[in-house]
């Protein structure tokens, strides 16, 4: 009848499991935390169905998610490494841009932290210059402690760290660590926004990058990574045809993908010099 | 509350576009109980800017920089101020221009006092200079951000200082993330969108003032002719080494004697 209200609508009590859940809950009971959960069960027991069930506290992905909508944003770009047998090439597009806008043309993802280390990023720009000042900070720290400059895989552990430390609020940066290893070998890492890294002979990021890597698998012929024991993945191109390679890697790059541009390209060599190669392509 | 975007939806759409959100204002309540519910921690951050200025546009010309807004401020649809400077004077060598939410302006002109302050305090014969105002700027943006409360501002900040090589111009844009640049020629919200194309066309290294003049007045129409929400009421500042001048505000001549304007009933008997 109307006067017992949900309660008709309820199976008759032969049908519903016996349960005492008022010892059930005592036995658990750790207080107010599962006072909402108690009372429901109790209210249910005791056939009052007056007290409402507590809505369900919203979840803190969905609060995530609504504040999360604005604080990233990819400003494109690509970055390109290769390692060789005394050099390391490291390129990147200067393109910056936000949705189908171009912001400048001639913005540099490329950092030098050491003498023998450059890394390169492309991702959400805001992200990639605070983690870039960071570790050229955290580098200038190291050469005032030890009396030298960081050697490249030191840098690359520091950087994986670094990206890992943010979690749970990422650097939305992609990058590619490029230059000498301590004997002198050209070595390459290539990591992921929370810091997974990797030591490759190669390595591409960025928005070009699913269309340059496998140009780089098939030009420079990896070893397979099962072989035993281990084969070096750096190329025995020489340097200048290296830098060729990457020169048509970008170009290719820039014909799909509307985040690259061919021009220029700042392609650092060993500690000797720093070159920075414009093309005439726009 | 993700705004009209003109691009399509699958690259983000420009951050300038944030600052553009045409809500309205009485959504706050709304907004309140989602931010309570979501973060449960009862405090409320910007998540919506409120009152809006338009849209900054800037160059690099032979002498110095120059700058140049409209002095409204809108409140979601309505053109509630029409008296608003949004650009001024930064220590002794840069201007800043700021769209986006006027009260977060606001406070990052109290910030760069502070910092001109102690600047001024330290009396040691150097002044900051506009990259170093930029790059100072950039660093609050992005730290406000991080801690999800940012700042809804698009920043365009224009100097000229005594460098290594002479006197250096630097013009710059910090977005409310921490988006920043240096470019020859800035233009903020819709101004991206309608003015760059025509300063990267006319735009030239060695502009005399009054061309340079000339090429923002010619973005600024197009501005008031597309852009709902901008008046016709211009400031133009400028800077060099001699100082900084901020104009007094002044008109553009618009041109409403198209042939379709004249009969707009033509076509359409009963409309108005």
């Amino acid at each position: 009848s109307a006067q017992n209200g949900l309660r008709s609508l309820r199976p008759p009590r032969s049908r519903r499991p016996r349960r005492n859940l008022i010892k059930e809950g005592r036995k658990r009971d750790t207080g107010h935390r599962t006072a909402p959960l108690r009372l429901l069960l109790q209210a249910t027991n005791s056939g009052d169905s007056t007290t409402s069930p507590p809505s369900s506290p919203p979840s803190p992905t969905t609060a995530m998610s609504r504040r999360g909508d604005w604080v990233y944003e990819n400003n494109g770009g690509t970055c390109v490494a290769i390692a060789g047998a005394d050099y390391c090439v490291v390129a990147a597009d200067t393109r910056l841009s936000v949705g189908y806008n171009i912001l400048t043309r001639e913005h540099s993802k490329i950092c030098e932290l050491a003498d023998k280390c450059v890394i390169a990023s492309s991702g959400f720009q805001g992200d990639i210059k605070a983690l870039q000042k960071n570790l050229a900070a955290r580098e200038l720290l190291y050469q005032h402690q030890h009396n030298k400059r960081m050697s490249c895989p030191a840098m690359a552990q520091l950087l994986s760290n670094t990206l890992y430390y943010k979690r749970f609020f990422p650097y939305y940066a992609f990058n590619v660590l490029g230059g000498l290893d301590s004997e002198g070998k050209g070595c390459v890492y290539s990591y992921d926004a929370v810091g997974s890294y990797e030591r490759t002979g190669y390595s591409a990021q960025g928005s070009g990058s699913t269309l340059i890597m496998p140009v780089l698998d098939n030009q420079l012929k990896s070893p397979s990574p099962l072989l035993v024991p281990a084969r070096d993945a750096v190329t025995p191109l020489s340097e200048s045809e290296a830098v060729d390679l990457v020169k048509d890697v970008f170009a290719s790059a820039t014909e799909r993908d509307i985040y690259t541009v061919c021009f220029p390209l700042s392609v650092p060599r060993d500690h000797r010099l720093l070159l920075f190669i414009h093309l005439p392509l726009y | 509350a993700t705004p009209p975007s003109p691009a399509p939806a699958e690259p983000r759409s420009s951050s300038d576009e944030r600052n553009q959100s045409r809500i309205n204002p009485s959504r706050e309540s709304m907004d309140a109980s989602a931010a309570a519910a979501g973060g449960g921690d009862g405090t409320q951050r910007t998540l919506n800017p409120y009152v809006t200025g338009n849209s900054v546009i800037a160059m690099k010309y032979k002498d110095g920089v120059i700058m140049a807004c409209d002095t409204g401020a809108s409140y979601g649809s309505t053109l509630r101020y029409k008296s608003v400077e949004r650009i001024k004077e930064v220590g002794k060598h840069s201007l800043i221009g700021g769209s986006g939410e006027f009260s977060d302006f606001q406070e990052i002109l109290r910030y760069l006092d502070e910092l001109t302050l102690n600047d001024h305090m330290w009396d040691d014969g150097n002044s900051l200079g506009p990259k170093e105002i930029h790059a100072y700027l950039t660093r609050v943006m992005y730290n406000r951000r991080n801690k999800f409360d940012p700042l809804w501002n698009s920043l365009v900040l224009g100097g000229v200082k005594k460098g290594p090589k002479g006197d250096e111009k630097y013009l710059g844009m910090v977005n409310m993330i921490g988006t920043h640049f240096e470019e020859n020629h800035i233009a903020t919200g819709f101004g991206n969108h309608m003015a760059i194309p025509i300063l990267r066309g006319e735009w030239r290294e060695d502009m005399t003032f009054e061309e340079a003049v000339k090429l923002i007045e010619k973005c600024l129409l197009v501005l008031l002719y597309r852009d709902r929400s901008s008046i016709n009421k211009f400031q133009i500042a400028k800077i060099t080494t001699e100082g900084s001048t901020i104009y007094p505000p002044y008109a553009l001549k618009t041109n409403w004697g198209f042939a379709a304007f004249e009969n707009p009933s033509k076509g359409a008997v009963g409309t108005w």
